[in-house]
This record gives structure tokens, sequence and C-alpha cells, in this order.
């Protein structure tokens, strides 16, 4: 009996810790957030544990078996009619009333299954004592407890496991799907709800013990500080500037000293190629083209990133970005939108193509696909690391002080409200044009707070952001600087591809703020919005003038050689947060909506809402300037 | 207030009270159902958001938060 393979899912109710349990079986990174729907998508890995084999399926989280949105009716499905060894149920400790609800549910239909109660950490610290015995002796399972965060109670879960797979005494074929179809049906009426309910109360006060009677004091305290009339909407400011401001802070240091290295290794590099006695044309492509795309991207663009992307999960781990949406509710649905696409919004930050998977979260299909179409008007991962590098050079000034760096995050800030009223403004439009309708209801769990995993958090993300910026920018930025260089010194009658294009698109680029150089980097940028600025660089550096840039300072002398104003570095601002979302964006949106119309829709609309942003504020420039 | 009924919203900050009936229909229905929110059920009323609606309460011992209009169509009895 050696190599046994056994398929296992994980079901549950949304934000109870199905992610960090299967991370921590699989030792795989799914990313995990604290607040309900962060799993949208399944994931499968696979653990091994004494001679067996697991396959676990990761479930995105449903409050019952009757589905209202597409990733819970994923679920269904799977819990309902698909075939596997085992089925482990995850229920939250803290909230353990509720999730009985659909633990009962679920033991309606599958019969070898095993109740694993997470985050009991956290329901200790709240004086939530929980009998486990006799949870098992009444629902006639196994229930095990596990604090997954700090990877308690997992021997004893894969024990268990073990076991209920080689003793699985259910005859899976039994019954068939018309059978479960009808039960099912059963189950949704109103009397067959309230029974269950009923039953979960009962469960509930026999087994769980309330130490202190108000455990969520903390939690309420918190509450009333994010969401008052007096603090909550200043919070939500002070945070964004915050996390904007270490993440410039942050970011100088590292930045300076890659950009310093790659300098110093440019001079050997190309005594390098001299000496291997290639062609100016293949230096060209390797240091001109290739390696000052990589290196911008690298030193540039990486150092913001992964110093972001840490913060934001911290503090999607928090469980404050429910309160977000809840703060923010009254204003989505003033432009007849949904308040939880304050939470794709936030997602946005990271990956607008995250951000637009993550629009699942919105029941309705009108609100979600507002939501998707305007995801791009929050300026990702990739962009705010350009626009900060602009903001530097012509807004805040170059410089470590603190004048300075808080001078740049608070503009950056302001162009971040900005992309937020746009969103609002453009939701409104298609609210009451191409997706007429009312604003459909919303119910929003606000999750317990738990203490974000600092350490882990930090060294996780800030890893995962370096590997996947720097295989993006070996990917997409490599390819991307060697076509460029191509373009730019290809010559068809006298003048090069490049500045054919360039010429060409100048005379439009002009009326928007930009010019023909920005234009086309921002259309070769196309497939990843952090090699736009790059783009430009090497197009102004390979048209004649040949500085040799090494810090934002020299930056601002080769763009106002070329004719750079403070309206074309606002409009490229401007057009960067409101334009074309990415090539990955756009493949998202296609898949997540399965229609083409709408994703020339998500690919058209922010692109004219870009334009007329761009030549709105070119216009009302000239007349003030 | 003993004894009256009313809609969720009406009630202010702080005050408990027993679900009688529930007006919604459709998904919201359902959705309510699948958070506990049904007949029998306390609800207390938590805090509100800065703009004044929505609203959270406390459900079952999770915190929900309700627009305004949907809150109305669920009927409260016995105000504590």
């Amino acid at each position: 009996m050696s190599c046994n393979m056994y398929s296992v899912a994980l079901a549950g109710n949304p934000n109870v810790g199905k992610s960090t349990i299967f991370n921590s079986l699989t030792g795989m990174h799914q990313h995990t957030g604290n607040w309900s729907g962060k799993t949208v998508d399944m994931a499968k890995g696979t653990f091994t544990y004494k001679d067996s084999v697991f396959e676990i399926i990761d479930l995105p989280g449903t409050y019952s078996l009757f589905y209202s949105s597409k990733e819970e009716q994923i679920a269904r499905d799977l819990i309902c009619f698909n075939e596997y060894d085992c089925m482990v149920i995850v229920a939250d400790a803290v909230c353990l009333e509720r999730n009985l609800n659909l633990v009962l549910q679920i033991l309606e239909f599958s019969g070898n299954s095993l109740l694993c109660i997470n985050l009991m950490d956290e329901a200790a610290k709240k004086g939530i004592e929980i009998d486990l015995a006799k949870l098992s002796d009444i629902l006639g399972i196994t229930v095990i407890g596990t604090s997954a965060r700090n990877k308690e109670g997992l021997d004893e879960l894969k024990k268990n496991l073990l076991f209920l797979c080689e003793n699985n005494s259910v005859n899976r074929s039994g019954t068939d799907i018309s059978e479960k179809k009808k039960k099912l049906d059963g189950l949704s009426t109103d009397i067959a709800a309230d029974t269950i309910l009923e039953k979960s109360s009962r469960i509930y006060n026999e087994c769980v013990t309330l130490i202190h009677n108000d455990y969520d004091h903390t939690d309420r305290k918190l509450d009333r500080l994010f969401t008052s009339k007096i603090t909550g909407y200043p919070i939500m400011l002070l945070m964004l500037l915050g996390i904007f401001w270490i993440t410039i802070v942050g970011a100088n240091y590292p930045s300076a000293l890659l950009s310093e290295m790659f300098d110093s290794l440019k001079v050997p590099l190309t005594d390098l190629f001299v000496r291997l006695g290639v062609s100016d044309t293949v230096k060209g492509i390797f240091i001109d083209g290739i390696y000052t795309t990589l290196t911008w991207v690298v030193s540039v663009m990486l150092p913001p990133m992964a110093i972001f992307f840490p913060l934001f999960s911290l503090l999607e781990d928090s469980g404050y970005l429910p309160r977000v949406a809840f703060n923010l509710d009254k204003y989505f649905k003033k432009a007849c939108a949904h308040g939880k696409q304050s939470i794709t919004m936030c997602m946005g930050f990271g990956c607008n193509a995250c951000g637009v998977t993550g629009c699942r979260i919105i029941d309705s299909p009108r609100e979600r696909l507002i939501a998707i179409i305007t995801n791009t008007f929050v300026p990702c991962n990739g962009r705010f690391p350009g626009l900060i590098a602009l903001i530097t050079i012509f807004f805040a000034g170059a410089g470590t002080e603190t004048g300075s760096t808080f001078k740049a995050a608070l503009i950056l800030c302001l162009l971040i409200l900005f992309g937020i009223s746009i969103t609002l403004a453009v939701s409104k439009i298609l609210s009451k044009t191409i997706l007429k309708g009312i604003p459909s209801s919303f119910v929003l769990e606000l999750p317990p707070y738990r203490k974000p995993q600092f350490i882990q958090v930090i060294i996780r993300s800030i890893l995962d952001r370096t590997v996947f910026v720097l295989g993006r920018a070996v990917v997409v930025a490599a390819p991307a600087g060697a076509v460029i260089w191509l373009t730019a010194n290809v010559y068809i009658d006298g003048t090069s591809i490049l500045n054919i294009c360039t010429d060409f698109l100048d005379p439009f680029a002009s009326l928007i703020g930009l010019d023909g150089v920005i234009l086309t980097a921002f259309i070769l940028g196309w497939p990843a919005n952090e090699i736009v600025i790059p783009i430009i660089i090497m197009t102004y550096m390979a048209t004649g003038t040949l500085t040799d840039y090494s810090s934002l300072a020299e930056l601002k002398f080769l763009f106002i050689d070329n004719g750079w104003t403070i309206t074309t570095a606002l409009c490229t601002m401007l057009f960067s947060i409101v334009h074309f979302p990415c090539a990955t964006t756009c493949l998202t949106v296609y898949k997540e909506t399965k229609s083409i119309k709408w994703t020339c829709a998500a690919f058209i609309i922010p692109t004219l809402a870009g334009i007329l942003v761009c030549f709105t504020a070119n216009i009302v420039l000239s007349i003030a300037l | 207030m003993n004894g009256k009924s009313m809609t969720l919203n009406q009630l202010s900050v702080g005050q408990k009270a027993k679900i009688s009936a529930l007006n919604s229909t459709g998904n919201l229905r359902r959705r309510m159902l699948d958070l506990g929110i049904t007949q029998g059920t306390t609800v207390e009323v938590l805090h509100k958001s800065p703009s004044g609606d929505p609203t959270a309460y406390s459900v079952r011992g999770t915190v929900i938060a309700l627009r305004n209009e949907d809150a109305e169509k669920i009927i409260m009895t016995a105000v504590m």
C-alpha cells in the first residue's frame, strides 16, 4: 500500500483561513487577506504524508450552498456534485455560530468530512472556549482545532485526513446528480433554512462558552475609530498618504544604490563587447536597448514595488479593507455602483488584473462590469513608481529630505484621489448609458480585525514581488528594449522607424499635452506599464541627445531638452492613470466577461476618458500658465 | 417603543431587537438567510458609516453591513 493518491477539498465560509491552511499544507504561497472573497479562483496543490499523496483543492469561500455569486456557484458545484475522497470544512472559531450553518448544509451531502476549526488562537485571545469533543459528538464527524498561521494543529489534521481517506466508507457513486439536485432544492426553502439556523444556534450554545461577554470589545472600538463621522475619512487619507510616503522614502536608498551599481557596470560591459569584436548593432541592442531598459525597471521600478506591496498586504491582512468599502459605499451607490468596488480598486493598486478578477465579489453583473471597466483608473504597482519618478523630477524636487518626500507622497495621493473621482464619474456615466440600472443591494461582512503577521508578510511579499518583477523584466522589458532600439536605429529614407511613428503621432499627442514619443511609449508599453518611462528615455537618447543619465536630476535635463514643460509632465501623469489597461488586464477582462464587446469597452472607455482629461488639462494649463 | 414594530433601519445605534418578518425578495433574501438574518434572530445596531449609510449590525456573532433601503425590508419587534 505505498503511494496512495487521495483528493481533498477545502470548503468553508469566506475568510476563515482556508488559503492559509492550504498554504501551510502544500507549502505554496496563495495570497491571503482578511476579507470575504479573497480567493476567487480555485487553487490546487499537493502534499505527501506517510507515503500518501494528497491533492487539495482550495474552494472559494461560500456562505451557503445556494449561490448568488459566480465563485459561490463554483464552490457549490464542487461540494455537491464532484468527487473527492475527503472534504475538510474549515470554520472560524471566532464566528462559529454563523459558520455552523454551512457545516450543517454540507453534511447533508458529504459523508466523508472533517471539521477544522481554524483561528483557535484568535478565539482564545477573545476568551471564546470551544468544546471540540462535544462538537464532534453532536455532528458525528472528526473535529480538529487549528491555528494555521502558527502552524498549530496541522499534524493532527494530516493524521486524521489520512485515516479518513484510508477508511472511506462512503460509496461515492451511490447517489446520482438528479437526486442531489432534488435534495438541494429541498434545503433551499425558508423553513429548511430556519431549521438549519436553529440547529446551528443550539449546537453553538451547547459547545461554546464565552468567558467575557464583550469579547469583541476591541473590534468595536477599532470600528468606531475607523468608521466614525469624525475620524473615518481622515484616517483613510492618512493611511494612503502614509503608505506612499514610506514607499517613497524607503525606495530612495536602494534605488540610488542599484542605479549606481548598474552605471558602474556599463563601462566594463561595453569594453567586453568591444573586445569580443561584435558589431555596433549587436552592442546597441544589448547595451543601449536591453541593458538600459532592464536596469531602469530594476533600479527605479522595483524598489517602490517591493516596498508598497508588503505594506499593502499588511493592510489586507488586518481586515481594514472591508471598512473602506463600508465608508465609501454611499458614494458608489450615488454613482449607481457597488461599495465592494472600492475593495476591487484597492486590489488594483497591486495589479489591475487581480483587481478585475477580484470583481467576482460583486454579485450583480451590471455593477461587476462597471467595476471591471473602471479598475484601470487605479494606478497599479507597475505604474506608480513611474508617477513617483515624474513627481520627484518636476514637482517635489529630488532629494531625500522629509519635505520633498512628503510633498511627493501628497501629490501622488492627489493623483489617486483624482483617479477615484474619474472612477466614480465614469461609473455614473456607464450606469446612465450602456449599463443602465439602479444600484442593487449591499451586504458586506465586516470581519474581526486580525493582527497581521508582520515578519512573514513582509519577507514573503518582498520576495514574491522581486521575483515577479524580475521575471517580467526578463520576459517583457528586455525584448521590448531590443525591439525599441532596433526601431530607433533602422532607417527608412533617412528617418528611423521609431521617428516615423513618433512623428505620425506627434500632432495628435500635442493636442493632449503629450508628444509623439510619450504616446508611442504608452502604446509600446501595452504589454507592461513599467516600461513606458524607459521607452521614453531610450527614444530621446537614441534621437540625438547623447546624455547619459544616472540620476533623476539628470533625467530632468533630458526631458527638458526634449521640450517637456510642467504641462507635459502633468498630462503624462494624468494619462498614465487614465488610459487603456495593460495587455494582461485586457486578457483578464476577456476571461472574466467572456465577451469581446466588453473587453473592447474596457479598452476604449478609459482611453477616451484619458484623451478627454489630458485635452482639458492641456487647454486649461496653457491658458493659466 | 416596546411592542411596536418598526423596520431595522429605524433603530438607533446601541438598540437591540428581534426580527419578526423578512420582506426582502430574491437574491437579497437568500443572502440574508445565508448570513443568519431570519425571523426570530436578535440584531444589534453597532455603528453607522461616516456618511450615515450603510449601517453595521451584529448578527449571530458576526458584523454585517446593510444599506438603509435593504434594512427597511426587515421588520423588527421587541425592541430592547
